[in-house]
Parts: C-alpha cells; structure tokens; sequence
C-alpha cells in the first residue's frame, strides 16, 4: 500500500483544524484591517472549556458547543471592553490582543495546568473506516473534516449570499462609505470579532479531540493561522480553505521527506506565495 | 463675512465650520444655510470643497463649528447616524463597493418596501443598473457607477442630498444624463447639496451658487449671475 494518498488525507484533516482557526482570523483581519494577537488564546480557551464540559457532561457535541460559546464571549469581551475604543488605532489593538495573550497563556497554564489533556469523544466514534485506496482510517478525523466542509460552506454563503453578508463585504471595501449608507460599522465589527473568536474556539475543541491540548499552542495556532490568512489572501473565506489545505497537507508531507524542516518549509510555503502573489491566492491588491 | 441665508426654511444651516489637516487650517469659519432649493459649491482643486462634504458626513473630525441639520447638530456624530437623520452622499470618485454586484449595492441599503425610494423605483428610474444588477461593482463603467452611486443614496431616502463632483470624469452624454436625473429629483422636492468644479453643470442646474477659495466662502451668488459674468468665474475659478 502506498502512503502517500494517507499522508495526503491526514494534510487534509489537519487543514480541516487550520481552517475552523484562521477563517474566523481572515474575517477579523480582512473586515478590521487590525491584527488581532489573542486568536490563539480563543483557540486554547475553547479547546480547555470543550475538554470540560466534554468530560463532566460525557457530552462531545456540548463541548464543541461549549468552546464556541465561551470563545466567543471572549471575544466580545475583548471587542467591546477593551479594544472598541482604540479600533483604528493598529498599534494599540496589536498591543491589547498582545496583552491578552500574555495573560491568558498563563491564566490557562494555572489552571489547566502543564500536562497534555485530550477532549473524549464517544465510544462508537472512535472506529476506523476502510476507505479504498488508504485502508483503515480513523472515523473521527473524517467527521472533523466534513465539519470543516460543512461550516466553510455555510460561512461562505452568509458572506456571498445574505444581506449580511452584503454588509461585512462593503465593510471590507470601504467601511467609511458603509457607514454613510446608514450601517453602523462598529456593530458589525463586534459580531465579526466575536464570531471569529468562536470559530476558533471551535477550532480548538476540535484540535483537542484529534490531538493533546498542550500550553504553547495558543502561539503556535495563532501562527499558523496567520500563516493561512497570508497564503490565502485576508478577508476570503475561500482563500482560508485553500490556504489550510496547503498548509496542512505541505506539513504532513514535510514531516514524513523531511522531518527536521517541517516547521521551516510551511514558512517557505509563506515566503514563495509573497514572493509571487504579495495578497495571497484569493486576496486582492490593496 | 459672505452673505447667508438667514435660518427659518433652513434645512442645513452650517455656522462658522473650522477643519485642520495636522498644523493646516484647511476650512476656515465656514458659515452657510440652505432651504431645499439645490446649493452648488464651487471651487478650484484643493480650495475646500470636499473636506467641507467630508465634515458634514462625519468621515473628518472637526476643530469648531457647527452644522444644523433641521435643527440638530450633526457634527461629531458618526456617519451612520448623519444618514439615519436624513442625509446621504454621493462620493467623489463614486467609492463603489468592488466585491459587491449593483443589486447588493441596494439591497444592503434596506430601504423600506413602501418608501418613495425603494429597488424597484431605483430600476424603473435607472433601467441600465437593471439590465446589469448581477454584475459586481468594479465592472461597471464610470457613468453606470455614477448611477448606481446615487441610486445608493437615493435608498436612504434623504431630505439632504450631497453629491460631491458626479460629473468627473464622465463623458458629455453621461453628464447630461445625471443633469436630468438632478433636474428630475429637484422637481420631486429633493434638497441637493452640489460640490462641483464643472461652473456648467452647476450654473444649469443650482439656484445658488457658493464659491470656495482656500478654505473660505468667497461669495455666495445667484447661479444666473454666475452663469453670465465671466468676470466672477474669472476671479473665483480662474477660468474665462
């Protein structure tokens, strides 16, 4: 049997987890042109409160949910407290989210503590299916993926096909001339912010499930989501696909060719699309 | 100090307006009022003119002044509450939103079904934006955004106006055809705010003229006069 369509499938699934994580980013980061660096610090708190309330309730669908909700009401924290005042003002945003972040990885290392923890999903899940071509693979991962697929998909028709949708876009392009038309911006820029911090709230109850939750990876997901945003082109949810998928896949890759250089050739992934395309795949030029 | 029109009709009455670029004092005591009757603002490049509209919109802070808008002040709002009040803009250069097709353009207005100004008035009144309503904003050409531009405003139905330079850049045919538009909204009552610096366009279509010379209101004249004294067009915009 020939490993490359499985490594292949786990670059996929792995692309999965990146773009639950950054397609909330690419909507904060395209909408609000500020950085927001506490998306990591969503990412591992959702992915602690889903092991929870998975593990207390024996409940892996309330944890997805529970890591959703409470990401995002982080979120909106942030948002609305601490951050609303200073929105143009880049420097300052980087600076609170920066804050946030710091306090927020030791807040979790105190009280979840320094060891691997892993969100316990149901029994009759945890089977492998016999896919042709690959053989056995594990059942969980491909539910993950669907999820991905599925909320891609719904985020992109909001986007493309509501008036809401209608609103963020216009926002994107102009957001002045939006509010001119009668929109108040800033609440919109609420329900984006606090929508991306529940996506990737999500996203790390899902990264829980597959791998161990572990201090340190609000900074690495907060990487490779910016890595994603970047290769995609910021503020397109397709880009965020696309830009997972490839990030996902050239680690998996890179990890069975070369394994000492998996880290530095997902940034060489960076560098080259820079080099060619400075707005991403899907970006547009500023 | 010009001579205004004193408030009583007056729907926008804009007193003593002071903006600053950093150290430059780019609008200086700006003081005018006007009923619904169309104003046009004229002026050279860099004299003012949209940093005055910009102000008025919220999209600029202001140093002092204020702008009454059937009575309230507007400055210091934020732009989506200036257009809630009543007032709506025509940008300069159109600032058509790229990744939205003309028929998102309108419906994210949310005008109200029984409004004067809802989509199906706007396609009945501007049939090409009907013809291309699936085709996104960027693909339009200059006069189709221009119409769509103020079919945008037009959506909020306004009892202000303000349209900023919508003759630039288009071709005579196209210029007539916003001159009928304009004409036709001042006969349905439209109160129109005109920034222009085509002295024709807003001479055919103003009753009043304001011109705008660094910074200040230098005259404030019947649009006839101006119309036919070159010496006036002359000493405000430097043509003959």
């Amino acid at each position: 049997m020939d490993i490359w369509p499985l490594i292949l499938l786990n670059g996929l699934t792995l692309g999965a987890v990146y773009f639950v994580a950054s397609s909330g980013l690419t909507l904060i980061f395209g909408l609000m042109r500020v950085i927001t660096l506490a998306h990591g610090t969503s990412f591992l708190f959702g992915g602690y409160l889903g092991y929870v309330v998975a593990a207390a309730t024996d409940n892996w669908i309330l944890g997805l949910l529970a890591g959703l909700v409470a990401a995002g009401l982080l979120g909106l924290f942030t948002h609305q407290v601490l951050i609303r005042r200073f929105q143009d003002d880049d420097m300052r945003v980087a600076l609170i989210t920066l804050g946030v972040a710091v306090i927020g990885t030791d807040l979790m290392l105190a009280v979840f503590g320094g060891t691997a923890t892993q969100v316990p999903f149901p029994q009759n899940l945890q089977v492998a299916l016999d896919l042709p071509v690959i053989g056995e693979y594990p059942l969980i991962r491909l539910i993950i993926l669907a999820i991905a697929i599925v909320l891609g998909l719904a985020i992109y028709f909001i986007i493309a096909k509501t008036r809401f949708g209608s609103i963020v876009r216009a926002g994107v392009d102009d957001a002045p001339m939006t509010s001119a038309t009668g929109v108040n911006v800033r609440v919109v820029f609420a329900v984006i912010f606090a929508v991306g911090s529940a996506l990737a709230g999500l996203a790390g109850v899902i990264s829980g499930t597959l791998f161990p939750l572990l201090p340190g990876q609000d900074g690495s997901y907060l990487l490779f989501s910016l890595v994603v945003v970047i290769v995609g082109g910021m503020g397109s949810i397709p880009g965020a696909a696309i830009g997972s998928a490839l990030v996902g896949i050239v680690s998996q890759f890179a990890l069975v060719i070369a394994p000492t250089y998996a880290f530095v050739l997902t940034f060489a992934l960076m560098v080259i699309v820079l080099a060619v395309r400075p707005q991403g795949i899907m970006g547009r030029p500023a | 100090m010009p001579e205004t029109v004193k408030p009583g009709g007056a729907i926008l009455d804009v007193q003593d307006l002071n903006v600053y670029y950093g150290r430059v004092h780019v609008l200086q005591d700006v003081s005018f009022s006007m009923g619904a009757e169309p104003l046009g603002v004229l002026g050279r490049n860099g004299m003012g003119k949209s940093t005055l509209v910009k102000a008025l919109m919220g999209f600029i802070p202001t140093e002092s002044g204020t702008a009454a808008f059937e009575g309230q002040n507007i400055i210091g709002l934020p732009s989506y509450k200036i257009n809630r009040r009543g007032i709506a803009y025509v940008p300069q250069g159109r600032r058509i939103f790229r990744s939205l097709t003309v028929h998102e353009h309108l419906t994210m207005v949310g005008a109200p079904k029984n409004a004067r100004w809802n989509i199906e008035a706007i396609y009945e009144t501007f049939p090409r934006l009907a013809e291309r309503k699936k085709n996104g904003g960027a693909d339009l050409s200059g006069g189709e955004q221009q119409m769509l531009a103020i079919a945008r405003a037009l959506l909020s139905n306004p009892r202000l106006l303000i349209m900023d330079e919508p003759s630039e850049g288009l071709a005579p045919t196209i210029v007539d055809h916003i001159a009928e538009v304009f004409r036709s909204l001042v006969s349905a009552g439209q109160a129109v705010l005109l920034i222009e610096q085509n002295l024709r366009f807003a001479t055919e279509l103003c009753d009043r003229i304001l011109f705008m010379v660094n910074g200040q209101i230098a005259a404030d004249l019947p649009a006839t006069q101006v119309a036919r004294d070159s010496a006036v067009q002359e000493k405000f915009l430097g043509v003959v």
